[in-house]
């Protein structure tokens, strides 16, 4: 077995590149995915932490990272509905031209 | 399984940095699967077999299906390819570099280095759904809950305005 800092630096590594991705890219949709990735390394640690941890029988890890990604499904849900409806106001999915408050 | 480990990290890191950093937004896409199935095979390393294929389903099946929806039906397919070389792209990247600095030196310095895992535990889905179904019974209903809410409001708010006469 890899040692468990092996994934807390891969996981820390993700949640940069989505954090980076979030923070250039101009496209909401882009942002979007740039946020599914944080999710997923902080899913990535769950269950780590979980195989490494005192008490592995317990399965509290693996069922907080279940719960995770119903809560993380939810928010792809509204966030690509969120991104419809604004195409559907301002006609770009840009996030530099939706800058006005009242269309 | 040290090999398998590193195999699967670069899997997974090459398709998150492709799915954020490439032009076009169906590759990005289609990279952001390949980062999610690396992922996948991350947690079915480390035993945790019932989450690796709910990662497949919800986040290859489902997630990555409705970004290709949403990409559709906002037409951006077609858009211009952008690449990011503009100076707060810089910035954006000089800060997440940072954030990974921090948390790569707080995990050096946190005394998790050498720890080794115990002996792998029985996961059966049979314990897990006792899980659910005993300890963990509220919190499922309220995902439950949460999840019949976010469809709902997602369709309302992608459903058309029809009573402005569609814009």
């Amino acid at each position: 077995m890899p040692p468990l800092h092996a994934y807390l630096l891969l996981s820390a590594a993700l949640f940069a590149i989505g954090l980076a991705g979030a923070l250039t890219r101009r496209h909401a949709i882009l942002v979007l995915v740039g946020i599914e990735l944080m999710l997923n390394a902080a899913n990535l640690n769950f269950i780590a932490f979980w195989r490494y941890g005192a008490r592995p029988e317990a399965l509290t890890g693996v069922l907080f990272a279940m719960f995770s990604i119903g809560i993380a499904a939810a928010e792809a849900a509204v966030g690509l509905a969120l991104i419809i409806a604004v195409y559907r106001h301002f006609r770009t999915t840009t996030v530099n031209d939706v800058n006005e408050l009242r269309g | 399984m040290e090999t398998a480990f590193y195999v699967l990290a670069a899997v997974t890191v090459a398709g998150a940095v492709a799915a954020m950093a490439l032009p076009r937004l169906v590759h990005c896409t289609l990279c952001l699967a390949v980062a999610f199935v690396g992922l996948a095979g991350h947690f079915l390393l480390l035993g945790a077999e019932f989450v690796s294929f709910a990662q497949v389903l919800v986040y290859v099946g489902a997630v990555a299906i409705l970004v290709v929806f949403a990409m559709l039906l906002t037409r951006s397919a077609d858009a211009p390819p952008a690449w990011v070389v503009s100076r707060p792209g810089l910035l954006g990247v000089g800060v997440a570099v940072l954030v990974f600095g921090c948390l790569a030196a707080t995990v050096a310095g946190s005394g998790l280095a050498g720890r080794e895992a115990p002996p792998a535990p029985e996961v059966t889905v049979k314990a897990l759904g006792e899980r659910l179904m005993a300890e963990y019974v509220v919190p499922l209903e309220v995902v439950g809950l949460l999840l019949t809410a976010a469809l709902i409001g997602a369709v309302i708010l992608a459903l058309e305005d029809r009573a402005k006469g569609g814009t």
